[in-house]
């Protein structure tokens, strides 16, 4: 979204009149099975799968101004650091070019300038992107968002993917793209019951690819995605070729547990082994955000109730991100997300009403995170330098047993899709090729 | 908060203090309690998934409908209560001081999500026991403080005021206050603070008394840490006590363990008034699961009353983070043992968090003057069971005077 330029007619918070407030009586999102027809899709001639379309109700905005303008603050920080968390300078920008300048508008009418659709499945409704290739003989590809991430962190890769001879790629470079909401994210439903763990998530997808009339075809994520897609490996259904992930599960379970323990590590590691040991080790103590979320998510209330708590917390996920977020609200460039990028996708998650229901995630989840999860189908690695350890090519040849690629990259973090969505995309092309 | 203090006439001044707090601070925070943007509810039938959603409210609804802050606020303020500066910081505390004039001194530090709104309902019984059932002899004189980055004490704006400062201002404290003799009480952080008191042994530091012993074995703290198996020899009580604390460790500590490490990221629990309660309610299992019965209109240990004034004293403060950043400050074992020299009075109450053993008790301080198992109470114990607490605060310390 960064490379979008204002527009003039921005419908953003500060031009708000009683007539738009007054026409904007309706739901926050339309669903329309007739208006699907217009997409000339193939998956309009399933009754099962219904166009969708957002349109949040200019209240709502209002509304998430209002609080945004209320925000009760704590005191500054007692360090000159991120060290304590996301610094009240930080958050105190962001709330300012939220409430003043953001514009939900733009994103909104960048979401709704793609298909996108709800399908039941498993009794829970799934919102997902379906942008179709102009080239027939395109490759299906399913990619998968994480936590804090969303449909948002996806929309930069969707034109390189699918229109690939307009972004430096050629025709046989190009996807299909299926982007869809997690269970409890975005537009999908919010389950009411347990048991949307990873495992029925990676069923879904595969269901949903299987809907959308893919018999074959690859999957990607990161963060939880990348778990989502691992599983689905794992599970192995038909028409699956492959997967990329960005996050690779290749950690060996002893060295796994002896981390988390704080044992000690077997003495043979590499350097490039022991120095992921030692990432991982930072990630495990700072992780009780995730903790919280996977015993307690419940008990985050403040994260539906207050936008800036739920920015905050949004914005700690990692220590390189939030040092990266950090610089771009003091107004230096970051190395990759801007500002709008940053709030496009925790506006999405405040319109949405998600905070807690996407917590829930980490609370079904049983599934280690980093730890080997034994894939027999292709996979391939794209090793990010920002992501939150940098997986060893040592680890990843046994983790998987047809591991088709391997590529560091110079630049990127944890959101690679929504930082760099160029490499990003290239890596894709790259990594499938050989399954085309 | 609207406060009156007298100015300071040197930074050691001892200044009366009350509590005003503007209506429009009540105002607002109603204002936010009735336009709270809920969750859907969560997705099962018990406690398992935190704080649950009719809980907070009910809890909402009777804060915004019934709950009278003034009530509290009157009566904190009936009870003499001042600032002093300390180390560069104005420290809030209530000073009761007994009729009976050789009545014992007695520091009660509170813990988190504590407040000395745990404190209020102990104050009569120990400071006036002939009319609650004590003797003459049973009498305390009572300094109640608020810790640094709690209620009306200052909020810390560097790093450095961790437990054993606290616990060395506490000792400042009580000498400024002409205090020579004195024993002290403590929960939570404030048993913490008590073993470092007891620990550091300043002059006129006769004994402690705590209901959060510091005494888990080294080897087992170890273990549980590192989710190892138990250390070889320990009884069926011990092993026990291992497996208590290994699940406490696995899905109930990461509270402590965010505002350890990210505190200022939890901008909810200054910004939305829920955001702050469901944080507050979910501190351990016990306690969630009885304030969770006490919304649900039954009664014991503590009232809606009681959870809110506690709750509210945090919002009028502000002091949702700045509490929380204790954590940050700590480099302290959270049940180890500390060191502590002087005598130790113990108290078990069945809902704490864990129950120590009399065997740790005494390996973990060479001086146990008095152990007791108490049959009801829990995590707040002098909240919670006032009567009870009081008893063993008299009968714990009974030999120090």
């Amino acid at each position: 979204m960064s490379s979008i330029s204002p527009s003039p007619s921005r419908r953003g918070f500060l031009s708000l009149s009683a007539a738009t407030i007054a026409a904007a009586t309706v739901g926050a999102v339309s669903s329309n099975r007739a208006a699907a027809s217009s997409a000339g899709l193939d998956t309009a001639a399933d009754p099962r799968i219904r166009r969708f379309h957002v349109n949040e109700p200019q209240r709502k905005l209002l509304e998430l101004r209002r609080r945004v303008l209320a925000t009760q603050w704590p005191e500054e920080e007692t360090v000159p650091d991120q060290s304590q968390g996301v610094q009240l300078a930080t958050m105190q920008a962001l709330a300012h070019y939220w409430a003043t300048k953001y514009d939900w508008r733009k994103c909104e009418a960048r979401i709704n300038s793609y298909p996108h659709f709800i399908t039941e499945i498993d009794g829970l409704d799934i919102h997902f992107l379906h942008v179709r290739s102009k080239h027939e003989g395109a490759l299906p590809l399913l990619v998968t968002h994480g936590w804090p991430g969303s449909i948002v962190e996806q929309l930069k890769i969707i034109e390189p993917l699918t229109n690939p001879t307009a972004h430096g790629g050629k025709a046989s470079d190009a996807f299909h793209l299926v982007i869809p909401s997690m269970p409890g994210y975005g537009y999908s439903g919010k389950p009411t019951t347990t048991g949307w763990e990873l495992n029925r998530i990676a069923r879904a997808w595969a269901e949903l690819m299987k809907r959308l009339g893919y018999t074959k075809y690859v999957a990607q994520g990161g963060d939880w995605g990348a778990i989502v897609t691992e599983v689905m490996a794992v599970q192995a259904p038909a028409g699956l070729l492959g997967i990329h992930t960005n996050l690779p599960g290749v950690v060996p379970p002893a060295i796994d547990a002896a981390i988390q323990a704080g044992n000690p590590l077997p003495p043979n590691l590499s350097a490039e082994e022991k120095r992921a040991c030692d990432q991982l080790a930072f990630v495990y103590q700072h992780i009780a955000y995730a903790r919280i979320m996977g015993d307690r998510p419940q008990t985050l209330t403040g994260l539906v109730d207050s936008p800036i708590a739920l920015a905050a917390f949004m914005l700690d996920h990692d220590k390189a991100s939030l040092n990266s977020i950090s610089r771009t609200f003091a107004g230096q460039p970051g190395f990759g997300l801007s500002r709008d990028d940053v709030l496009d996708n925790v506006t999405h998650f405040w319109l949405t009403n998600t905070g807690v229901s996407s917590s829930r995630l980490f609370w079904e989840n049983k599934t280690p995170f980093f730890a080997v999860k034994g894939i027999k189908l292709p996979v391939a690695v794209s090793v990010f330098p920002d992501e939150i350890y940098q997986a060893p090519r040592s680890w990843a040849e046994k983790a998987y047993v047809k591991l088709l690629r391997y590529n560091k990259l110079p630049v990127g973090g944890h959101f690679a899709a929504w930082e760099q969505p160029q490499l990003f995309s290239e890596e894709l092309r790259a990594s499938f090729r050989s399954l085309r | 908060m609207a406060i009156t203090a007298e100015k300071p006439a040197s930074s050691t001044a001892v200044r009366p203090f009350t509590i005003e707090t503007p209506d429009a601070d009540l105002q607002d925070l109603r204002a936010r309690i009735l336009a709270t943007r809920w969750p859907e509810k969560e997705t099962v039938d018990d406690l398992s998934q935190g704080t649950p959603l009719a809980t907070v409210q009910a809890l909402a609804q009777y804060w915004a409908t019934e709950y009278d802050w003034r009530r509290c606020e009157d009566l904190i303020n009936s009870y003499p209560h001042f600032l002093t500066e300390i180390d560069g910081l104005d420290v809030h505390f209530l000073h009761i001081r007994s009729p009976h004039e050789d009545a014992l001194p007695l520091l009660a530090c509170h813990g988190w999500p504590g407040s000395i709104v745990e404190q209020l309902k102990i104050i009569e019984p120990l400071t006036n026991p002939t009319a609650h059932g004590g003797q003459a002899s049973d009498a305390f004189h009572v300094v109640i403080p608020s810790m640094p980055g709690y209620g009306y004490s200052g909020k810390p704006s560097a790093k450095g005021w961790g437990p054993e400062h606290i616990a060395s201002a506490w000792a400042v404290l009580m000498e400024r206050l002409g205090y020579d003799r004195y024993v002290a009480t403590g929960g939570d952080w404030g048993g913490q603070i008590v073993d470092l008191m007891g620990a550091q042994a300043p002059a006129g530091l006769a004994g402690i008394h705590t209901n959060f012993p510091g005494a888990v074995r080294d080897d087992v703290a170890a273990a549980v840490f590192s989710g190892s198996p138990p250390p070889a020899g320990l009884d069926a009580e011990e092993t026990r006590l291992y497996e208590k604390l290994k699940a406490f460790w696995a899905t109930d500590v990461f509270y402590a363990l965010e505002m350890a490490t990210h505190p200022q990221s939890l901008y909810g629990i200054a910004d939305s008034p829920v955001g702050l309660a469901g944080w507050i309610l979910d501190h351990d299992a016990t306690s969630l699961a009885l304030i969770t019965r006490v919304f649900d209109g039954q009664s014991e240990g503590l009232s809606r009353d009681d959870v809110l004034d506690n709750i509210t004293h945090y919002w009028l403060t502000n002091t949702g983070i700045s509490s929380g950043r204790l954590y940050a400050e700590n480099t302290q074992s959270f049940f180890g043992p500390k060191g502590v020299s002087v005598p130790v009075a113990v108290s078990i109450f069945p809902g704490e968090l864990y129950q120590a053993p009399r065997s740790w008790a005494e390996r973990a301080y060479p001086n146990l003057i008095h152990y007791n198992t108490l049959d009801k109470g829990g995590h707040f114990a002098a909240w919670e069971q006032p009567e009870l607490f009081v008893n063993e605060v008299r009968v714990g310390l009974r030999s120090l005077r």
